[in-house]
Parts: structure tokens; sequence; C-alpha cells
């Protein structure tokens, strides 16, 4: 699967050709350095190391100025790699936007926005009790996850009862996000649609 | 906001003749729509009460009254059904929204219009 590293710039959002309002995500992608090719008989599987995104010398350590140096690029900031890369690439090579067209459909994944400690409702979709009248009996506990199981049957909750918890921060990815628009000369790739992250946050686009 | 997708935000923006106008303004749109596959212009005309958002995504809202009821409606500017944009008149007004005008009907709803100066315009 050929992909590249890109960079989420924000959302705008257009009029196509037949007057549709289009929403798109604009994400920065690449130019990637090829800075390893991993191969069956030296590495156990192939695989593709794509470098994203410049970076001071002096932030970077000495192992890995070497490991730069030997693809002949800079410092790069977010290192990927991409199993069965569908083109033939060489150490150094530089993979743009280029390697996508306008209406291909391509898979993106990002890391999800965090959304700190949260309860069943908002994390697992509960439905709470009603939250207008407050029916039920209920007057202080809506969005309360109720009763966790059985009683001394059990004796104990259920393995992956969905409670309260952390949310956010996954890695998500999302399929068949059409490629809108391709600015080559600014590497800007246009998705239709929203993608996972934050802005400024690193996204993996596979074709 | 970044650069980049300021960037992005202006190659997206479409040229468009029409012309300059501004909160208080009253205007007539003429709006493509489409029935089928037949096409007919339906007009709106107001006074615009504000501008919002800028290049690809700007809009301004028209509003006008009907038969005594308050109407407004939002168009987006680089909207391509959007067929023409007549400037009746320039309105001068204090501020950038016009929300004002909603609470009021009548007399106290008018919007003082823009002396034009012909020596300065000659």
């Amino acid at each position: 699967m050929s992909g590249i590293i890109g960079k989420k710039i924000g959302m705008t959002s257009f009029f196509d050709a037949n007057g549709k309002y289009i929403p798109c995500t604009v994400i920065e992608a690449g130019p990637c350095v090829v800075t390893q090719v991993k191969t069956n008989e030296k590495d156990g599987y192939s695989a593709l190391q794509l470098a994203f995104d410049e970076k001071k010398e002096k932030h970077t350590s000495s192992a890995m100025k070497g490991h730069f140096a030997l693809a002949k690029t800079t410092p790069k900031r977010k290192i990927v790699e991409f199993r069965s890369f569908e083109e033939q690439k060489n150490l150094g090579d530089v993979i743009t936007v280029e390697l996508f067209a306008e209406g291909d459909f391509v898979d993106v994944i990002g890391t999800s926005k965090g959304k700190g400690f949260q309860g069943v409702v908002k994390r697992h979709g509960f439905s709470g009790v009603g939250h207008a009248n407050k029916s039920h009996g209920q007057h202080d506990r809506e969005r309360a996850p109720g009763s966790l199981g059985a009683s001394s049957d059990p004796s104990r909750v259920m393995k992956g009862m969905r409670m309260a918890g952390r949310m956010g921060g996954d890695r998500v990815k999302m399929s068949n996000l059409e490629v809108v628009k391709i600015m080559a000369d600014k590497n800007v790739l246009l998705i239709k649609g929203s993608v996972p992250g934050a802005k400024g946050s690193y996204v993996l686009i596979e074709k | 906001m970044s650069l980049l997708l300021d960037y992005v935000k202006k190659q997206l923006t479409a040229e468009t003749k029409h012309p300059k106008f501004k909160a208080g303004d009253t205007v007539t749109v003429s709006y493509k729509i489409k029935e089928g596959d037949k096409e007919r212009i339906q007009q709106f005309s107001g006074v615009v009460i504000q501008r919002k958002n800028e290049n690809a995504t700007a809009t301004f809202t028209v509003r006008k009254m009907s038969n005594g009821v308050g109407v407004e409606r939002i168009f987006p500017v680089a909207s391509p059904f959007i067929d023409s944009i007549v400037l009746n008149k320039v309105g001068v007004v204090r501020r950038a929204k016009l929300f004002y005008l909603r609470e009021r009907t009548g007399k106290s709803a008018r919007i003082r219009e823009k002396i034009q100066n012909n020596k300065n315009n000659a």
C-alpha cells in the first residue's frame, strides 16, 4: 500500500464545477524522503521508511544525523514505515503528492483529539436518563451508567463492561475519502470531508 | 490562521463580478433555481444585515419584510447559482452586523441612505 506522511492544516470548502459545495480538509503532504529500504532478506519483511517535516540539526541526535546522512537528506521530524509499497523506490528518493490523482479514494490515519476523562454517555453512547424532564425518579444522575450487572450470581463485573475513562487520542483510520484537489506547487492535498486529529498533527495518507 | 490555509482558500476563491457592498446596503440578488431540468431566476431584495467569513467561504445575509413577516436568506458569495447582485441603495450604518433590525419594524427599521457626492465622482 503506497502512502505519504502529511500534516493537517485545517478545513475549508468551495463550489465544484457542478455547483456542489464541497467541505474539505487541507493536508500538507510531503515531500517525503526514503530514509531506509527494508527487504525480506535483510530485515525479514519489506517496507519503505519515509521521513517528513524539517527539523533543526541541533535538535537531532548523532545517531539520527548519521541515518539521515545515509539517505543524503536533512534531519526530519516524523519517520514512518510503509509496508508493501507499490512503486519501486530507492534510498534518498523523494515522494510527493503526485503519488495521488484527483478523484482517487484514499485512507487517512490520524490520532484523534484527546477528550480527557469522559462518562459513558459521551464515551460509549449510553442514552442517559431523560434530560429535560429528569424522569424515572432521577433528579441528579442523568448521565450515570446505572447497573453494572446482576447480583450474587456472577458476583463480579463482567469483563469488557463499558465504563467511564480516557477518551480520544487513539489511532483512527478513515477509509475511502476522496481526493478533491491537488496543489502540487505547495504540496497540498484537499480531501473531502473531515479527517481524524487536531490541526498541526501528523496524518498518514494511504492509497 | 495558517499561511498555507490562507493560500489554499485564496486559490479556491472564484473571481466574481459582483459589486462591492456592505452591511446596511440594499441589494437585489438574482438566484438561479433548478426545477428538474428547467432553470429559472428568482429575485430576493432586501437589506444586507451581515457579511461573514472570507474568500471561498464568505456569505452574506439579506433581510426583507414579506407580508409583515421578516425573512432572512443567507447566500454564499462564491455560489455559482447567483446570477447577479444589484446594489440598489448604499446605507449609512454604524456597525457591521445589523441584528438590531430584527427587533424593529416600520419607521424605526429604516436605514439612512448615503448621499452620493457628485462633485467627487465626476
